[in-house]
């Protein structure tokens, strides 16, 4: 679907957000914005215990207090719900134990929110409490009391080994192979909006729900399940979102509680959430340790990996099944790597639970990686940046754990910031206590698979078009900040040849607009951009075709520019768009198109082979300057050279404020960023909290701490994407933190491999180096853990056909489609 | 969002308005400035009031006056506005560490809001006292407010939490004094007195005194004194300090310390006096080894608890690095360490 034509009138040059000039005068409504007649308001009576039993709740003197309606407990909302089908582990309000310190136990609403709050203050809980388990090693240690009856046994959530390919061939064809152990601490999305919902009460038994949400249509979906409604009678709106970064990509408990509120007292209901409980509704960055084991021909050539990772999940699900896949599955599409093992586990603990913040579940093994290959091209005496450029992952490969790349920009990438930071001059080169580091990324644009079984559209677009000129674009797309709204405006306006402001968009309202997955995964431009050129492209071609009848000329030779359609030869003749439009609702009849769009699927067939797959890849390389005090182990990052494969930009100025965004969230994940949990002294308390949930003490960059960024776009349109774009939104976060550690290291020789570097990291491993010990500061080992029933994957490149050996399920279908299709079902691809 | 209590809010017009309601009312009854630690406190739960009575409409309470034109003592009124402190050019020119101090004091918008007698009465901090009411409930409180553990030093009998203010170690460092009006008189305090060692109990003064100006004496501008301030946090704008300190040195025309007063903010719970690290300096010019042997004295006096950001023993061996840097800065060596980027150039 690449742009057949030349000329572009709008796609590439910047312009203004259709929802700028709203955003900045303050018209936005956003979820918190919203009143209507009658609302009252609801506050969550949330955990105080980290992990108990609910022995009796004690509503008596709340329901005393002033302008109190009415409670909701975990009773009254029985059905359980969660993002994945496979692991429905939550509920609006505990039922019978709590888990972590936050989870919401008891709903109030009262007249007023001050009246609410008071009232969930006065609730008062007994608990019979558990031994609690803060993080992976304790939860390998103690399986029991469980977090959950469900996992892969006691508190493991999940367990899980791939090995693709022979890998003892691998690591004997190396001639050196390296080790590294490595954390990610956990930190979270700090949205500017705290997240705010508001139920209405319809008619009928019907209920809507306004929210600031990613993901309308799961939340849809859940609260039919949860209030067991036929989906048709649940409306759900996404109000556009003050910043979501994933954190608004999950249902959220308030959403569940504050429909059955509204649809029990028979009045609209609103929360807003204070900062702590956003702290508490997380689903952030999950705290990872890595272990990496890999081969490499002494001329750096990759030959074979092995990682370990091991996630610390929180207490709930969540995407923790896809997070912990992803913590392996993009490994392979930056360098090509012929084979490789991936094993994983999740662990449940007494705290928020973690999911997706930008780059779901990736940035940790990127970290990982890429320290350990700069490391690598020490020992081997290469450049890193050559090692890099050595291993490339080639266009079109389908790498060893069946993933199929499209165009691939990663060189040109590297070779862009290698140019503007001066690298080759100044790497290695530089006084002590300066220094440049570079990593690189990658990162799906949409996933391959929905997270519900289905071979239904994954995005889709409406456009109703008359005698106006107008064209009016329903899409269920959320606004989450990012830009999705001027996307799709810009798409259809350039297929049709029209200004924006012609344009109106109803968007994420599952009443109004056609099913859309949401604004998660980095699918927006790529999925929803495509379900909107389809849905333009018919629109255009009705309108083409009657004013082709008109002009008596082929409608090939129709051009659509500047609010006109006109005859490429001959461009007096033609007329205005709204008259074309009209001339088209005269010989069609009312006009309206629909657009949608299904990835392409993907080559692996394995169980779990739905993690990773994509129409296309994003690609990022990032040099970065820091200066390391070696007295004070503080250090600046001075500067940032990032450049990103972006396909095609539909609009340059929003694509560099995403790829700046991205980097300045890297920064603050390498620099301070923390969703770090305290537990008292046992003896004297069982409390286990998060240690700082406000916004002063979560410490997150100021202008002030973030360097100057300069971006290069790379453009080389991609087939998979609308015009040839990709993503932007996620993408470039990912070489931030390891290119700053690998600076680190080139401005002070010691290694801190473990994120977010803190300065007293910094002057322990100088200390430890100047005392002849290794300069290195970060965890000392992967905890033994056994990884039985491995799913065995032969590569494309060993012949394999995408199945595993050993996996009863790909074996069963592999027998049905070897049975269809005779001949060549085992023929291997490249 | 969290919300405020509910309160009787009072308007004083006048200072001794303000102080006839602190006496009528009785205990229940907060004084607010700008109201930058007040409100969240009160939002947070953490501190209550029953009257919260406004000094923002007193015009003697604002505004820098100059005793004497540029020799005298200077008056500083206690609702000048923080960012009218740092910008004051008789304040850049005479006291340049003050202005650099109360520079770094959080961010704009709250030095816009901030009051100078604010920050000096400003409540002591602890990352296990400022948090919400649930989440204090969820540890059982602690000594500071409802609870009876110490959760810094669990078998300590006091609460650790500790001095925020960064205008107070350098005001003290500078030999400032305050004025504390009540219905009963006023009395004149030296800001170092002003302070008691401990979290709860952190003021000396009087819950029904007001504090209506601060009082920098004409000494400090002369010739052979200097003064330095740094401070280290997290983040070059918005954060409290995690350490700071307000150094202050005279010597006579030859060079020859004659007297020094070093205070350091963050490592305990009033601005610590490091008077056996003064005294190190005395007696002969500032140079290279009386500052490290300050600097290591320093050190030995803070007692930084697990109750703020950063390491701790990390915080710890900064006290010696940051008061190096401080007293090497006044002597005009190179400061060892690198400046953070919120730390203003000196003037003058
Ligand atoms: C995010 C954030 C960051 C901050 N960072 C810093 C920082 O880096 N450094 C720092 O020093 N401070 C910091 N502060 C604290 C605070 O903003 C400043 O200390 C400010 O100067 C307080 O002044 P105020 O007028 O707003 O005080 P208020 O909140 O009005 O009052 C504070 C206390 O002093 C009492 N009080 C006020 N005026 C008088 C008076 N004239 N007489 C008697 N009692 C009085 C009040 O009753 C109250 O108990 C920060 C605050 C926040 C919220
Ligand atoms: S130092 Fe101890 S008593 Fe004081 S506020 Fe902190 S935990 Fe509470």
């Amino acid at each position: 679907m690449t742009e057949p034509r030349a000329a572009l009138n709008l796609i590439g040059k910047p312009f203004r957000r259709v929802d700028g000039r709203a955003k900045v005068t303050g018209q936005t409504r956003f979820a918190d914005d919203l009143t209507f007649p009658r609302m009252c308001f609801m506050r969550l009576h949330r955990s105080t215990v980290p992990h108990a039993r609910i022995v009796e709740i004690h509503l008596e003197k709340a329901e005393k207090m002033p302008g109190v309606l009415g409670f909701l407990t975990g009773e009254d909302l029985p059905v359980s719900f969660g993002i994945l089908p496979m692991s429905r582990d939550e509920h609006g309000l505990a039922v019978g134990k709590v888990r972590y310190v936050g989870d919401p136990v008891v709903a109030v609403a009262a007249l007023t929110e001050e009246q609410a709050e008071a009232a969930a203050r006065a609730v008062e809980i007994e608990y019979e409490p558990l031994a609690t388990i803060s993080s992976v090693e304790e939860a390998l240690a103690n399986p029991e009391p469980r977090i959950h009856e469900h996992g892969s046994g006691g508190n493991l959530h999940r367990k899980k080994s791939m090995i693709f390919g022979d890998l003892e061939q691998g690591f004997e064809e190396a001639d050196v192979i390296f080790e590294d152990t490595l954390f990610y601490g956990g930190n979270t999305h700090l949205a500017m909006e705290q997240h705010a919902s508001v139920a209405v009460p319809e008619d009928d038994e019907r209920v809507t729900l306004y929210s600031s949400t990613q993901i309308p249509h799961y939340v849809h979906r859940a609260l039919a399940r949860v209030l067991e409604l036929p989906a048709s009678r649940v409306r759900v709106v996404a109000c556009p979102n003050g910043g979501g970064f994933g954190g608004k990509s999950d249902i959220m408990n308030h959403e569940i509680v504050t429909a059955k509120m509204a649809l029990v007292l028979g009045r609209p209901v609103k929360i807003s959430l204070t900062r702590e409980e956003v702290f508490y509704c997380h689903r952030g960055r999950h705290p990872m340790l890595m272990h990496l084991r890999t081969g490499f021909g002494k001329d750096g050539s990759l030959k074979a990996q092995h990682l370990k990772t091991a996630l610390d999940g929180g207490a709930y699900s969540s995407y923790g099944v896809a997070s912990t896949l992803y913590a392996g599955a993009l490994q392979t599409a930056t360098y090509e790597l012929p084979r490789y093992r991936f094993d994983t586990l999740r662990a449940f603990t007494n705290k928020p639970p973690c999911g997706p913040k930008r780059g779901h579940g990736t940035p940790q093994p990127r970290f990982g990686y890429e320290v350990h290959l700069d490391k690598a091209a020490h020992a081997l005496g290469i450049d890193p940046a050559d090692l890099r450029l050595r291993n490339l992952a080639p266009a079109g490969l389908i790498t060893a754990n069946w993933l199929q790349l499209s165009s691939v920009g990663l060189g040109r990438c590297i070779e862009a910031v290698v140019e503007g930071s001066g690298w080759r001059r100044r790497y290695g080169k530089l006084p002590h206590g300066r220094g440049l580091g570079l990593a690189c990324g990658a990162y799906i644009c949409g996933v391959g698979l929905p997270l519900y079984r289905g071979e239904m559209p994954h995005s889709g677009v409406q456009l109703k078009l008359d005698r106006s000129g107008g064209v009016a674009v329903f899409c269920g797309q959320a606004e989450i900040g990012q830009g999705s709204d001027s996307v799709l405006a810009a798409i259809v306006a350039e297929v049709l040849g029209i200004e924006l402001a012609d344009i109106r968009l109803v968007v994420a309202d599952t009443d109004l607009t056609p099913v859309e997955f949401g604004s998660y995964a980095s699918r927006v431009t790529v999925m929803m951009g495509n379900a909107a050129y389809d849905g333009a492209q018919r629109a255009r071609e009705l309108i083409a075709t009657a004013v082709a009848e008109r002009f008596e000329v082929d409608s090939e030779r129709l051009v659509f520019a500047e609010s006109r359609v006109f005859d490429a030869e001959d461009p007096e003749k033609g007329l205005s768009f709204a008259a074309a439009v009209a001339i088209a609702e005269t010989r069609f009849g009312t006009l309206g198109t629909t657009g949608s769009y299904r990835p392409p699927t993907p080559p692996g067939r394995f169980q779990g082979s739905g993690v990773g797959p994509s129409p296309t890849y994003s690609y990022s390389a990032a040099v970065i300057e820091v200066e390391v005090d070696p007295a004070t182990g503080l250090f600046d990052v001075e500067h940032v050279w990032i450049a990103h494969d972006i396909g095609r930009c539909i609009n340059p100025a929003l694509v560099v404020g995403q790829v700046e965004g991205s980097v300045y969230m890297g920064l603050g994940e390498v620099m301070m960023e923390e969703q770090a949990f305290r537990r008292l002294p046992p003896r004297l308390s069982g409390a286990l909290v998060h240690k700082t949930p406000s916004l002063l003490e979560y410490k997150s960059p100021t202008f002030r701490d973030v360097p100057p960024v300069t971006t290069y776009l790379i453009e080389e349109p991609d087939p998979a994407g609308p015009f040839g774009a990709k993503e932007v939104g996620q993408g470039p976060l990912l070489p931030i933190p390891p290119a700053a550690a690998n600076a680190v290291f080139d401005a002070v020789g010691v290694r801190v491999d473990q994120v977010p570097i803190h300065p007293h990291m910094i002057l322990r491993a100088l200390e430890d180096k100047a005392r002849g010990k290794e300069g290195r500061f970060g965890p000392a080992a992967f905890p033994d853990v056994d990884f039985p029933r491995n799913l065995i994957v032969p590569t494309p490149a060993e012949g394999g056909d995408g199945t595993a050996l050993n996996d009863p399920r790909s074996q069963k279908q592999a027998g049905r489609q070897a049975a269809k299709e005779k001949p060549s079902a085992a023929s291997a691809p490249v | 969002m969290l919300r405020l209590p509910r309160f009787e809010f009072r308007v004083a017009g006048s200072a001794s308005e303000a102080v006839a309601i602190l006496a009528g009312e009785g205990p229940g009854t907060r004084l607010v400035a700008g109201g930058t630690d007040l409100w969240p406190n009160m939002k947070r739960r953490h501190q209550s009031a029953r009257t919260v009575v406004s000094l923002m409409s007193i015009p003697e309470l604002q505004g820098i006056v100059g005793n004497g034109g540029g020799e005298g003592e200077l008056r500083i009124g206690a609702t000048t506005c923080l960012a009218d402190v740092a910008a004051s050019a008789t304040v850049r020119e005479r006291y340049p560490a003050l202005a650099r101090a109360v520079d770094a004091i959080s961010s704009p918008p709250l030095r816009n809001m901030g009051t100078l007698g604010g920050n000096l009465c400003l409540d002591t901090r602890c990352t296990y006292y400022n948090q919400t009411e649930e989440w204090r409930r969820s540890i059982d409180y602690c000594m500071k407010e409802a609870g009876s553990v110490c959760w810094v030093a669990p078998s300590s009998p006091r609460c650790w939490a500790h001095s925020a203010s960064d205008s107070a170690p350098m005001l003290a460092a500078l030999g400032g004094r305050v004025k504390l009006v009540s219905a009963a008189g006023e009395r004149v305090l030296p800001v170092a007195e002003l302070f008691a060692n401990d979290g709860i109990d952190y003021l000396e003064k009087a819950a029904d005194e007001l504090l209506t100006e601060v009082l920098l004496p004409p000494e400090s501008d002369s010739r052979h004194s200097k003064s330095s301030f740094w401070k280290l946090r997290r983040r070059g704008s918005i954060d409290f300090a995690v350490l700071s300190v307000a150094a202050w040195v005279r010597t006579d025309a030859a060079g020859v310390v004659e007297e020094a007063r070093i205070y350091l903010g963050a490592v305990a719970s009033a601005p610590l006096a490091a008077t056996s690290a003064a005294a190190a300096l005395l007696g002969e010019p500032l140079g290279e080894e009386s500052i490290a042997e300050a600097a290591r004295r320093a050190r030995k006096a803070a007692t930084p608890m697990d109750n703020t950001d950063f390491q701790v023993q990390w915080r710890g061996r900064m006290v010696e690095l940051y008061t190096a840097a401080a007293l090497r800065e006044i002597a005009g060596l190179d400061p060892g360490v690198r400046a953070p980027r919120h730390l203003t150039v000196l003037s003058s």
